[in-house]
């Protein structure tokens, strides 16, 4: 996982380097957990542009992280999520709770932060 | 000539997670003979991995056994049998709701049998409590075009 923290916007980025299953979903929500208590951000992004493969285990990840932003105040977004991701998010109905956001704030992810 | 199947083959492994992404990636390789779209090819992956993560989560438990997944090529479809030898399921209608699940302290999203009869054009499971489970799914391939 790659980890960007912006302290003005107070933004926290998380790219997830790998492959989204049971198998390796409880040690990125480990480090997910770390980093949003660590920075407790206003706002989270997920980063999938390095995720080609996502099974159900990733909708209970992103929704546990979900629910710890929003404990904390705080918002999520989804970015560069790629087809076979989105089409598991969206059967699961969290693009309607979570928003996929094309860039942050006017800049192409991946350029900014 | 739909039940003249063109290739077959079998796998067992051990209930480990770490085999998840084996089962998947060998089951998708043995499709690619019908060379199907890449969408087809990743609807096969989830519903692999979504089958073969609920052998090990909720089949085996804490205990490792054997899942066996058994795929035979037909010339515009692959059927895909995964089986468990496992403590089986006891309501499988209610299984099969969304969002029902009995590990939610896993954060599991109660979604797999939901994804693997959307992503795939049948889906059959058959249960026996202390005996196993077996999950049969099959999915049509447009444009297959099987090379002997």
């Amino acid at each position: 996982m790659k980890v960007t923290y912006n302290e003005k916007d107070k933004l926290l980025l998380l790219q997830i380097t790998e492959e989204i299953d049971h198998h390796s979903s409880e040690k990125i929500r480990t480090r997910a957990d770390f980093e949003i208590q660590k920075y407790i951000p206003k706002k989270l992004i997920i980063d999938f542009s390095k995720v080609n493969f996502m099974d159900s285990a990733g909708i209970g990840m992103i929704l546990g992280r979900y629910k710890m932003i929003t404990m904390f105040g705080g918002t999520m977004d989804m970015v560069n999520v790629t087809p076979n991701v989105k089409k598991v998010l969206e059967m699961a109905g969290i693009t309607k709770i979570i928003p996929i956001i094309e860039e942050i704030g006017g800049t192409k992810i991946g350029k900014c932060v | 000539m739909e039940n003249v199947y063109e290739n077959k083959m079998k796998l067992e492994f051990l209930s480990k997670s770490s085999n998840e992404a084996f089962a998947r990636i060998t089951v998708a390789s043995f499709a690619s003979q019908l060379d199907p779209s890449i969408e087809e090819i990743s609807d096969i992956k989830t519903s692999v991995s979504e089958a073969v993560t609920n052998s090990i989560i909720h089949g085996y438990e804490d205990k490792t056994g054997i899942i066996k997944i058994e795929c035979t090529l037909f010339s515009n479809s692959i059927e895909i049998q995964i089986s468990d030898n496992g403590k089986g399921i006891e309501n499988i209608e209610q299984a099969k709701e969304p969002l029902y699940t009995t590990k939610p302290e896993l954060e599991r999203s109660g979604m797999g049998f939901t994804i693997m009869e959307n992503f795939m054009d049948e889906l059959k499971i058959e249960s026996v409590v202390g005996v196993g489970t077996k999950v049969t799914m099959k999915k049509v391939i447009n444009n297959s075009n099987i090379s002997n």
